[in-house]
């Protein structure tokens, strides 16, 4: 065959094979369902519906992942933390950058083919900066939670708006940085705002018109079963209490949850409870905050729910992505949800009735000292001046773990070793004002003297990190966890100097792809740890990285700094 | 989903001396006077003269309907919030916001919480010229150190050590350095495979590399992966001034360092 022939002919192909993407880009319902066999695309936050952050990839195996280089980079015009988890559509990838931009890229080359500017409201009040998680995407429409609490809708093809629904008061305190969740017909958010006393929810809107179908608010007005856990202030107090706290209790929702279809449960992890800190203005467990709740996927009715945290003082959000796998427990097999939570406890629960199965610490925890039978925990608050373990940032945080089904095990990017001083000071709620209540301090123990704080020394930076790690491994430190949930022990454990606040992806082909706050991809190999490949990437890694293929060739994306890289084989 | 700590709120931890100290040590630093540092305290004074006194009086009262000397604040409770108070000021009603470094807002700070009680009689004012003197001479403080590119590079260049650190934990450093100690500043010790030795101490680490500087400051990375030993002591290699030098002496020395602010 001629070259001249052959090259025609790799044209045609294209051709053809662009041709069939074109037809086969209406993302349905039952595609979504069926995620998985199509591993080539990156649907959904979480990769499917059970979050499992699993690629049946493998074409980059352990052997050949020292290959991997550079094919494209594209850089957000932006600067801040950029924590996006794209998604790909049959050789598109759709992407958001702050503060409210969405992109559409070529996936194999990275060039651009749109980009769409939300306007926020001038008004908006956010804690932690301009953050966006990522798109949904149904039929041809892509959403997109805003800032200043919109749900957009875009054609995909364009980029153009379809419709914007308000859904809550942006000028109160509430924001939407969650990347929304489709189920069937609709479009499931969760409101962020726990610093500002809102008053947390979760809500569903109809994907052709964006009318909402139905609102579950994770604190429960009087009189809704839950309301009981915000007890009614002691009649002579000496501090301050706050007869309404539920009107301002928090409960945010800001990272997606999972679904299962069977059960027709969707699984969402609540927020702090408002205020932070200050908790004695609050008595009671402050349901559903700090919790997991399993709701009825059409109706948003509560099926079941667990409070990782009752009465949470520490800001140890539940705001991890749940994920949902049939594991071998015990010798039987269970419908699991499994959760490394941010105060420090992986948990295996039962997802259809919400049983709890296994709660163990994954790092250094002494805010509580083990479980009673029903699986609360048996709290241990510290004196004051005394370190509390984990840390405000916790055990690990809102960045995706992954469950690999070839090993079966759950991977997690922990926070060890690290604590903090809490202290509460009681404040009165006022609308779109910081509520946290009280100050905290990173603690930083003195070599041979665990309890006593070096005073002044650096400690583990709170969002953005520069080049230069002062604070070293003595304030804390990062690590991959590989937790067999059959017994929440960690059959590997993969440490780094400083923290990390980046999400995991494992492949059929036993990779494990995370990145950390160093500035490094690791490629690890997922049985047993090892560092198979690494690259520096010069900025931290604050996101979930991801794999895909275009016609055929697989690729690895992470962001870091204001670059999104794409790596593959040559 | 708060994301915090300014590296402002870092530099407050406060140390506690003992266990009963540690008991009545109050974290929300809602500025109980004992929880404060007496350096810190006699640099605030200072700093106050200098920077408030002219509005609010020596005796913080020069404003009228404020009351500075009782220790308590209508616009603040626990000692951050004080700091956003003095770094954004009042402008409509006539208190400018202030650029102030951290080791002055600590000490600013711990001087307002005990401004009732602080008798600047009995306070051991440091002399920054005769702490210079000192630090020049008889500490012998350059044989190690370095300040404005005079000295040795063996230690940490103080260069601007007063604007970051706090008089409190100056004066520690001098009396006992093993305990002030930063961890980045603890001395390591590294064989390489190849058996080079190398004594320095850290500027930068992380998972795969070390970045450090030697006993003559240079500038050396090395991969873990290429090192036969790394170990890292919790003992500082500078001697306590302790018993070295009188209090007065420590107070002109700590005097001095907080005159360092860089360039
Ligand atoms: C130019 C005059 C001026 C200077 C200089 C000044 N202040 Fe003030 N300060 C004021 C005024 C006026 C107010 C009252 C503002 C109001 O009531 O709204 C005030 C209020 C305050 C308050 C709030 C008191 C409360 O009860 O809430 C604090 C604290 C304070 N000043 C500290 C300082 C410190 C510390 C400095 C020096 C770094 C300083 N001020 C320098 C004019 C000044
Ligand atoms: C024998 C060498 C040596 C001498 C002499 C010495 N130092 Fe140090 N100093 C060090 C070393 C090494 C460190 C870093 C380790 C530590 O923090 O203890 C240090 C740390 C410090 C620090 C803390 C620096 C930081 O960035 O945290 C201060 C302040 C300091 N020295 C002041 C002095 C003063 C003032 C003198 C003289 C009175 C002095 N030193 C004499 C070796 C020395």
């Amino acid at each position: 065959m001629s070259r001249r022939r052959a090259c025609a002919l790799f044209v045609l192909a294209v051709a053809l094979l662009s041709y069939r993407l074109h037809a086969q880009s209406i993302v349905t319902y039952d595609r979504l369902l069926n995620a998985a066999k199509e591993p080539q695309n990156w649907l959904t936050y979480g990769g499917d519906y059970s979050s499992r952050r699993f690629s049946p990839l493998t074409q980059i195996t352990p052997a050949n992942v020292k290959s991997l280089g550079l094919a494209w980079m594209y850089q957000s015009p932006i600067a801040g933390s950029w924590q996006a988890t794209p998604i790909v559509v049959d050789g598109i990838m759709y992407l958001t950058q702050r503060p409210n931009e969405v992109v559409a890229l070529d996936a194999a080359t990275g060039r651009a083919f749109w980009v769409y500017r939300h306007q926020n409201s001038p008004d908006l009040v956010v804690c932690c900066g301009s953050n966006n998680r990522g798109l949904a995407i149904l039929g041809e429409t892509l959403f997109m939670g805003t800032l200043d609490a919109h749900l957009v809708a875009l054609d995909a093809r364009s980029g153009r708006p379809i419709w914007k629904t308000a859904v809550a008061e942006s000028g109160s305190g509430y924001s939407i940085t969650v990347s929304p969740l489709v189920v069937k017909d609709k479009v499931i958010i969760g409101v962020g705002g726990g610093e500002y006393g809102i008053r947390g929810f979760i809500a569903a809107f109809d994907a052709r018109t964006g009318k909402e179908a139905w609102r579950f608010y994770t604190v429960p007005a009087p009189g809704e079963p839950g309301h009981e856990t915000w007890e009614a202030c002691p009649p002579k107090s000496e501090t301050y209490c706050d007869p309404e706290a539920w009107k301002h209790g928090g409960g945010s929702v800001w990272v997606t949850g999972s679904y299962d279809p069977d059960l027709n449960l969707t699984y969402w992890g609540t927020g702090n409870v408002g205020p932070d800190y200050a908790h004695e203005q609050r008595p009671g467990d402050n349901l559903y905050t700090a919790s997991v709740v399993a709701l009825d996927g059409d109706t948003g009715k509560l099926k079941w729910h667990y409070q990782f945290t009752p009465h949470d003082r520490y800001d140890y959000d539940s705001v991890q992505v749940p994920v949902l796998a049939d594991i071998n427990f015990r010798g039987a097999l269970v419908k699991a949800l499994m959760w490394a939570n941010r105060n420090g406890n992986f948990y295996v629960l039962d997802r259809a009735t919400g049983k709890f199965l296994l709660g163990k610490p994954f790092v250094r925890v002494n805010w509580m000292s083990g479980f009673d039978a029903s699986g609360r925990p048996i709290q241990t608050p510290q004196p004051a001046g005394m370190p509390t373990y984990p840390a405000i940032q916790g055990g690990s945080n809102w960045y995706s773990p992954s469950f690999s089904t070839r090993t079966q095990l759950m991977y997690v990017s922990a926070w060890d070793e690290q604590g903090q001083l809490f202290g509460a000071s009681p404040l009165e709620y006022q609308e779109g004002r910081n509520f946290t209540g009280g100050v905290n301090q990173p603690f930083v123990p003195m070599a041979g003297e665990p309890t006593k704080a070096i005073p002044g020394a650096p400690a583990i930076q709170g969002l953005i990190r520069g080049p230069i790690n002062n604070w070293t491994d003595a304030a804390g430190h990062g690590a991959v966890l590989a937790i067999d949930p059959s017994t929440g022990e960690a059959k590997w454990k993969f440490n780094m100097i400083d923290v990390t606040d980046s999400g995991i992806v494992t492949t059929a082909s036993d990779l494990l792809i995370t990145g950390g706050r160093e500035g490094y991809l690791h490629i690890l190999d997922a049985r047993n740890g090892s560092l198979l490949w690494k690259a520096n990437l010069g900025a931290q890694v604050r996101q979930n990285p991801m794999t895909y293929a275009v016609n055929g060739k697989q690729y690895v994306a992470v962001i870091a700094g204001l670059s999104l890289t794409v790596f593959a084989l040559p | 989903m708060r994301i915090p700590c300014s590296p402002g709120i870092l530099l407050m931890i406060v140390c506690a001396g003992s266990p009963v100290l540690l008991a009545r040590q109050n974290p929300t630093l809602q500025g109980h006077p004992e929880d404060y540092v007496r350096a810190d305290i006699e640099y605030g004074a200072r700093v106050f003269t200098e920077q408030c006194a002219a509005c609010h009086g020596e005796t913080g009262d020069g404003v009228a309907g404020v009351n500075l000397r009782s220790g308590k604040f209508k616009n603040a409770v626990t000692d951050p919030q004080l700091r956003t108070v003095i770094t954004t000021g009042f402008p409509a009603a006539g208190m400018p916001a202030f650029t102030l470094t951290p080791s002055e807002l600590t000490g600013l700070i711990a001087y307002l919480r005990n401004m009732n009680t602080f008798d600047r009689g009995s306070s051991m004012a440091g002399d920054s010229t005769r702490g210079r003197t000192i630090f020049d001479g008889k500490g012998a403080c350059l044989s190690c150190h370095r300040v404005n590119n005079v000295g040795s590079r063996k230690a940490p260049d103080l260069s601007d050590i007063g604007a970051n650190r706090s008089a409190g934990s100056l004066e520690r450093s001098l009396r006992d350095p093993s305990r002030q100690m930063f961890p980045i500043n603890r001395p390591v010790h590294i064989v390489t495979r190849d058996g080079k030795v190398i004594n320095g101490r850290r500027l930068n680490e992380d998972t795969f590399t070390i970045q450090l500087a030697d006993e003559e400051g240079r500038l050396i990375s090395v991969s873990r992966a290429d090192l036969r030993e790394y170990r890292v002591s919790t003992t500082s290699t500078m001697p306590s001034y302790e018993k070295e030098l009188s209090a007065q002496e420590l107070a002109d020395v700590v005097s001095f360092l907080l005159s360092l602010k860089g360039q």
